[in-house]
């Protein structure tokens, strides 16, 4: 019960912000093309947020994903743009896979990191970061690649909405599923709950931990080849302070970062509540400068309410 | 309005009286007109199955709740503990089970932790000073602690010690001891008991919180049972014993508190031969048959757990053997022992049991998503009918199989364990201290369980601190001295007397 009111003050602040803008701007607000537009610049943090609410779950958490996508990025940009000797369609796939294999490695990195060298996973992550920044500078000496081509994941349409959008859609849906009605999902909310009650359950707990980071670094090259394709160009300084937006959209939405507790629906509630808020003070002609400052109070805020209904949760027991 | 006085035989001075405590959390009654009167100068027991009251109590006396209704006298003076400083103020101190100190300070440092002496300098800290004067402390209540030595490095009496010397330190009169002894070996305990009976002597009131009975007799002088939110007994303990604590806890006789049982005993199941590890067990060997309860006593640090752990892969075995019905078994991980159909249920159930926040059926279904068909995919409604069912048939208390882990009494939360590894289908289960910490209407249950499973015919290590309750439940028992098997026992042919013998004292004897 406690966990469904939870569940409903993100969601009731949502409801109320998208309510009130479309009372002030009706016209610049409340169209589909502005709804699509926010949707589609939220797919990538969405995207990524999907991973990073497993992580977080399990306990962990990943600070190397915004210089993931930017190395992921750059990966996908260098084969379609040095690559010679295909057809232009083919090398858009080339490059596409090579970002997500990218991502995926880079996972893979930190995953085995953590888990082969029993290090935490911030420091872990901490560490990637830094790396993943640096060899995407050192790529093409710090300089962007353009890929004018490569629209399709970024700015084309499906059944009037955004491909982008219809991706993130499938993500959820896949990450929803994984955390709610899979084995490996169950595994992460043990692990972080009581990791050590989870390997005496017989628990698998290293490769739960391996495969969690991996298909995060994955999501990651996903939304790495979404936010190349909408700028149509691959750019070293993708995704810097990334981090720090993903995990405040699945803190917003319930997320524990003790571990144990999130939800999918909560991070996505915590995504859009992100989203909405920025474009509608972007519409409101407030500066983004103060949109940082209300951002900020809103992380604070959603947490000490979280922290006051579990305190009363507990005395009532 | 008082419903029952305490029948006190010597009218010393009152330290403490509570008179007509109410408290009710949401619809549940946690205390119902309890009315409690502490003499200066005396260990007052209180004793209560789990949930019948005694944390919520002593949580208002600590200035933690309020109570609905009631009052609070202590030395004479009506007192309103609106918060625990108020409650410190007041002379009350809690020394709770989880103790409370900063590990990386030492010893003078946490008893004086927001006192701290000054030094001639403005807002600094004298360390000598404040080393001198927990010396000099100990010292008055005649503990032998250095005060220089850091948390960290000390015993868990020890650290009991400091947590008795802060109270100390705050000029505490009424000491509030939740469970102390329950992380202590034998020998701390004794000690702890000559510091309980030195600080009574010192003109110190001591509320005593206990499931260990044998202690409550033999240290303090007046019990207190609360049972349901009420109290329903105070009387000095010379008018007591144990069956009569019992009785007023449970509100019934206690008859067949360890269930009889004719054991029908099989074949051999399990055989560990030359089992050792790095954890300090060196060449244990022994075998369980089925239907039969093997019990294994020992002193803390006896090895015991550490055989549960070798067996079960989570430590590694550097010598030995297990065969499991005829097969050399290859164990490299708690998943492996699993999937050969071994359960252990660990001794800390909140440390390496429990998810204590995730709810109970996720919990009982943990280890066997796999066998249960839930691979790939859980079904959740299936689920909470498996847990369900499994949950009724060991009579698990619960709102629901949804409900948290941690919304369930201590005995409960045991058994969602036991239903785990009932629901696995184990073959060989090793209950390490299923009973530590749970009350004695829960224990009761535990041992009727055993007995179940055994006639089930599967093959149980039953490990255990407490002789009477070995006694009362295994077929044989084993008894384990620093890392080694020293004794091998038919339940019938021994004695208490022996197994401690056996377990305490350095001698060559091979059993």
């Amino acid at each position: 019960m406690n966990r469904f009111v939870r569940q409903l003050l993100p969601f009731g602040t949502l409801i109320l912000l998208i309510a009130a803008l479309s009372a002030l701007e009706p016209d610049a607000f409340l169209t589909a093309e502005n709804f699509f537009n926010v949707l589609s610049r939220s797919s990538v943090n969405g995207i990524i947020a999907m991973g990073m609410t497993a992580v977080i779950i399990s306990g962990g958490i990943d600070l190397s994903v915004g210089s993931m996508m930017a190395v992921s990025g750059m990966v996908a940009g260098l084969i379609m743009t040095k690559v010679t000797g295909v057809s232009p369609i083919l090398l858009m796939w080339l490059g596409t896979l090579g970002g997500l294999a990218t991502g995926l490695l880079c996972g893979l990195l930190n995953g085995a990191l953590i888990t082969r060298l029993s290090l935490p996973p911030f420091i872990v992550t901490l560490g990637t970061m830094s790396a993943f920044r640096g060899v995407s500078y050192l790529m093409n000496d710090g300089m962007m690649f353009d890929v004018p081509a490569y629209t399709f994941l970024g700015q084309s349409t499906l059944a009037g909405i955004p491909v982008n959008v219809l991706i993130f859609l499938a993500i959820t849906l896949a990450a929803f599923f994984i955390l709610r009605y899979m084995p490996l999902g169950r595994y992460t909310y043990a692990i972080g709950s009581n990791r050590q009650a989870a390997y005496h359950a017989g628990v698998n707990v290293d490769r739960t931990l391996l495969v969690i980071y991996t298909l995060t670094g994955l999501f990651v090259g996903l939304a790495a080849m979404i936010a190349t394709s909408r700028t149509v160009s691959a750019q070293p300084t993708a995704g810097v302070s990334l981090e720090l937006d993903v995990i405040a959209a699945v803190v917003i939405g319930g997320a524990s970062l003790s571990g144990g507790r999130g939800t999918v629906v909560g991070t996505i509630i915590g995504t859009l509540l992100i989203s909405f808020l920025r474009n509608g003070l972007t519409i409101r002609g407030i500066s983004t400068n103060v949109q940082l400052v209300v951002i900020g109070a809103i992380i604070i805020g959603a947490v000490a309410l979280d922290q006051m209904a579990r305190a009363k949760a507990v005395e009532s027991r | 309005m008082i419903p029952k006085q305490p029948q006190t035989t010597d009218a010393g001075p009152i330290a403490l009286r509570m008179t007509g405590i109410s408290k009710r959390f949401g619809p549940v009654q946690a205390l119902s007109d309890v009315s409690l009167v502490v003499r200066t100068g005396t260990v007052h027991a209180l004793v209560g199955e789990n949930g019948a009251g005694k944390s919520t109590l002593m949580k208002i006396l600590s200035g933690v709740y309020q109570p609905d209704t009631g009052e609070i006298e202590i030395h004479g003076r009506r007192q309103v503990l609106a918060n625990p400083a108020q409650a410190i103020d007041a002379g009350v101190s809690m020394i709770y089970q989880e103790l409370d100190l900063a590990e990386h300070l030492t010893v003078a440092e946490n008893i004086y932790l927001g006192a701290e002496p000054r030094g001639p300098l403005p807002f600094a800290v004298s360390h000598g000073r404040m080393t001198a004067q927990a010396g000099e402390l100990a010292h008055r209540y005649d503990f032998s602690i250095d005060p220089s030595a850091r948390v960290e490095s000390l015993a868990t009496g020890d650290c009991q010690v400091v947590e008795i010397l802060k109270s100390l330190r705050r000029n505490a009169s009424i000491l509030v001891m939740d469970e102390p002894t329950s992380s202590l070996s034998e020998s701390e305990a004794k000690r702890l008991f000559e510091a309980v009976r030195r600080l009574r002597s010192q003109g110190l009131s001591i509320i005593y919180i206990s499931h260990r009975l044998e202690e409550i007799v033999d240290l303090a002088d007046e019990v207190s049972v609360l049972r349901d939110g009420r109290l329903v007994h105070s009387e000095p303990v010379a008018a007591m014993n144990i069956p009569k604590i019992v009785h007023h806890m449970v509100g019934r006789e206690l008859t067949d508190f360890f269930p009889s049982r004719t054991a029908h005993i099989g074949e051999v199941l399990i055989q560990a031969e030359g089992l050792s590890s790095d954890a300090g067990i060196d060449d244990v060997g022994f075998q369980v048959r089925r239907g039969e309860i093997v019990g294994m006593a020992g002193l803390v640090g006896a090895g015991r757990t550490e055989v549960a752990r070798a067996i079960f892969g989570v430590d590694e075995m550097t010598a030995g053997r297990v065969i499991l019905e005829g097969r050399d078994l290859d164990i490299g991980s708690p998943a492996d022992a699993i999937a050969e159909g071994i359960a252990l249920l660990t001794e800390d159930r909140k440390r390496t049991g429990l998810c204590l926040e995730l709810a109970c059926s996720w919990n009982i279904t943990l280890p066997n998503l796999g066998q249960i068909g839930f691979r790939p995919f859980i079904k959740p409604g299936q689920e909470n009918r498996i847990a369900a069912d499994v949950g009724s048939r060991i009579a698990i208390k619960w709102s629901s199989p949804r409900a948290p882990a941690n919304s369930l009494s201590g005995g409960n939360q045991q058994k969602l364990l036991i239903a785990r590894w009932l629901l696995a289908n184990s073959k060989f289960m090793i209950f390490d201290e299923p009973t530590r910490g749970i009350d004695v209407g829960a224990k009761a249950e535990i041992y009727l369980l055993l007995n179940r499973l055994a006639e089930e015919g599967k093959a149980i290590l039953f490990i255990s601190s407490e002789l009477p309750e070995l006694f009362g439940v295994a077929d044989r028992i084993l008894v384990m001295r620093r890392g080694r098997l020293v004794g091998n026992l038919k339940t019938k042919e021994t004695t208490p007397e022996e197994v401690m013998h056996l377990a305490a004292v350095e001698e060559k004897r091979e059993g």
